[in-house]
């Protein structure tokens, strides 16, 4: 993984973020970590991603009123990172115009922070009241409709607060935290070998790509080699997750237009490729297959065999599928310009991953810096510039084809080998960087090192903190029946974000 | 529309014969009657809370959707809000953070009614435990009258644990 650290001061950080959004650079990831036994303050970390890899900044921050300089106005996803980094760790982004918690509901008290070394996994506090300002919005015939956490559908839970006129939604506001279940401290009581489970566990539906992150910095740290044979093992199972996923998707969105032919279609070749996992893995969603050090379990040639057999046949379904698709004229006239996020905004708010390539954002780490096996396959990025529901369905019919591509040629270079080697012991203090393309986006997992092979701290990141604030845009001027489609389009995670 | 129909016609129909009840799954005795379980047998509403899943399992119930599964066929139906429901299906451990809007919505389920949880997290906390965030246990907080295992359980088992809720168990009717 190309990547390198460094230590800048609180005074550099404002400057090191002007020049790196001028070289079109873009902020990853922005975490806090509680250093008081270590150096004796706080810290704050960035991930950058730039033209040669990615950057990880860290700025020292005092032991009293740890703050630094807000960077939201440079990068705006910043904003929410911020406030979370705030609420676990008690850091301050000064001059930030938003200064409201983010994670923190009733669960624990403002002004304890649960990233502290001090504060305790097991801490019990009485439920608090949790008063949480929205922006509110006032005008002649404008009403708010407050939807959730509980949803009417089988989704995760987060609430969103719609002012609208009419039919018309004016402005979307939305709070999310309801999952937040402690991942990041618990990860605090665990050996890098134990966290693997935890970690493919982030994200349900990204379990590959968080577990090969997590695998990616844990063998940093320790500087451990996984085998080639795992490597190219770990990016068959993160194509087959990326199908999996868009294939569930394309079901509902024409589910949610009205076309319940299309998910009954679609989940149908889905379990017909879960079943297959079941088998050939040992997992439908294939957890806990991706470990430190290499891959729990081999794949036969009869089984690679069976895999591309059944691929083979869904993909001849799928490309009829399509074609029903894009000549039903239902279907499309619900999903052309229907939550349109413009190229132009996707630059400025960072919109990035699958939706990001819907929205003229060329950007995939399978392209950009591609780590073995990619550096072999030569990825077609898919891209689409139109922004809205169609686009990103189109993204998801493209890449669904090239990781077909991809599997073929991954299994024609499946060569004879070890699976896994044992993960060395790491010292204390060190660090390690996973970063994967999942179907979503790019997952980071940041890792430092305590002693005896156990985790100092351990930050993933999931790209939805990126894409949520955009589907608040994307959604404005469409009608509030639409909201689910829109939604769907994107299929942010809460559990990967909440934490 | 053409293609549509001959894609129908080619894939003709795929539902598989559904699993039965298993005692096993029971956290509570059988408390209604019969008389209820012969109306809920036929036509049972159900509506899902994520209470702090890592999504793992809510895929799982929408495969359970999937034609191989065919829900509606027996007489099984997602609706839209607790107040309709006779059956609270919850997945993951519960967040704190979701802990009073479980509450809430098992209060506005209208009675009789009953709780399934879902998943090694439903049962027992899994892998994310007790802490300052997660309750553990669906049973920590609601009661729950079948509980299913696994992580996530496949389609079939949560299908068994939702038709366990529904049969007469030790109160021995049929
Ligand atoms: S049981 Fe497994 S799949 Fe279900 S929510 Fe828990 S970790 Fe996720």
């Amino acid at each position: 993984m190309p990547a390198r650290r460094a230590a800048i001061e609180p005074a550099q950080l404002r400057s090191a973020c002007e020049s790196a959004r001028a070289r079109n650079e873009r902020l990853v990831a922005l975490w806090g970590s509680d250093e008081t036994a270590r150096s004796g303050g706080f810290a704050l970390h960035l991930a950058l991603a730039g033209r040669s890899g990615l950057a990880w900044l860290t700025v020292a921050l005092a032991r009293e009123h740890p703050r630094y300089p807000g960077i939201a106005d440079i990068f705006p996803s910043a904003n929410r990172m911020q406030r979370a980094a705030y609420d676990l760790v008690g850091i301050h982004a000064q001059d930030s115009p938003d200064h409201r918690k983010w994670l923190r509901h009733r669960a624990w008290p403002g002004g304890s922070f649960p990233l502290r070394k001090d504060f305790d996994l097991a801490s019990r506090f009485p439920a608090s009241d949790d008063r949480y300002p929205y922006v509110k919005v006032e005008g002649e015939g404008v009403h708010e409709i407050p939807v959730g956490p509980v949803h009417a559908g089988t989704i995760e839970p987060g609430h969103f607060r719609f002012s609208i006129v009419g039919e018309k939604i004016l402005r979307l506001e939305e709070r999310l935290g309801y999952k937040h279940k402690g991942i990041e401290k618990r990860f605090e009581s665990m050996t890098l070998a134990d966290g693997a489970r935890l970690a493919g566990r982030i994200s349900g539906d990204s379990t590959v790509a968080f577990a090969w992150a997590y695998a990616m910095a844990a063998e940093g740290a320790s500087s451990t080699q996984p085998p080639r044979r795992a490597l190219v093992l770990r990016a068959i199972l993160l194509e087959i997750e990326r199908i999996a996923n868009h294939l569930g998707d394309l079901g509902y969105l024409g589910n949610d237009v009205a076309l319940a032919f299309g998910f009954y279609q679609f989940w149908r070749l889905k379990e017909d490729l879960l079943r297959l996992c079941a088998e050939l893995f040992g997992h439908r969603y294939l957890m806990d297959f991706v470990v430190p050090g290499g891959v729990a379990r081999d794949l036969s040639s009869r089984g690679a065999e069976r895999l591309l057999e059944r691929l083979a046949s869904i993909q001849t379904e799928v490309a009829s599928l399509r074609s029903i698709y894009d000549e039903h004229a239902g279907a499309q006239d619900r999903f052309i310009m229907t939550g349109q996020v413009t190229p132009e905004l996707a630059d400025r708010l960072g919109l990035c991953g699958m939706a990001g390539r819907a929205s003229g954002i060329g950007r995939d780490l399978r392209v950009d810096y591609p780590v073995p096996p990619y550096e072999q396959l030569d990825v077609r990025i898919a891209t689409q510039t139109r922004g809205d529901v169609a686009a990103r369905a189109a993204v998801r019919f493209d890449e669904f084809a090239e990781s077909l591509r991809l599997i073929r040629a991954l299994v024609a270079r499946l060569e004879p080998g070890e699976i896994k080697v044992p993960l060395a012991t790491a010292a204390g203090g060190r660090c390690g960087i996973g970063w994967t393309e999942g179907w979503r986006g790019d997952v980071l997992v940041a890792l430092e090192t305590a002693d005896g092979g156990r985790i100092h701290r351990l930050h993933p990141h999931d790209p939805s903190w990126q894409n949520w604030p955009l589907l608040e845009r994307a959604v404005m001027g469409n009608i509030v029946p639409d909201f689910p489609l829109i939604n769907k389009s994107f299929n942010l995670s809460y559990s990967g974000h909440d934490l | 529309m053409y293609q549509l129909l001959k894609q129908i016609a080619k894939t003709g129909i795929v539902t598989e014969p559904a699993p039965h009840a298993d005692e096993a799954l029971r956290q509570l005795a059988q408390r209604l009657s019969e008389v209820v379980l012969r109306h809920f047998g036929r036509a049972l509403a159900i509506r899902h809370v994520d209470a702090g899943s890592c999504n793992g399992c809510e895929l799982e119930i929408h495969a359970a959707n999937s034609p191989y599964y065919n829900l509606e066929g027996l007489g099984i139906k997602f609706v839209a809000s607790p107040r309709h429901a006779d059956l609270l299906l919850v997945t993951g451990p519960v967040a704190r953070n979701m802990e009073q809007a479980l509450r809430r919505t098992y209060d506005a389920t209208p009675e009789p009614k009953l709780v399934v949880a879902i998943g090694d997290c439903g049962c027992d906390g899994g892998v994310f435990g007790e802490s300052y965030a997660s309750c553990g246990r669906v049973g920590n907080v609601i009661p729950v009258d079948v509980a299913v295992p696994g992580c996530p359980p496949a389609p079939a088992a949560i299908l068994q644990g939702i038709l366990t809720a529904v049969s007469a168990g030790a109160q021995g009717f049929r």
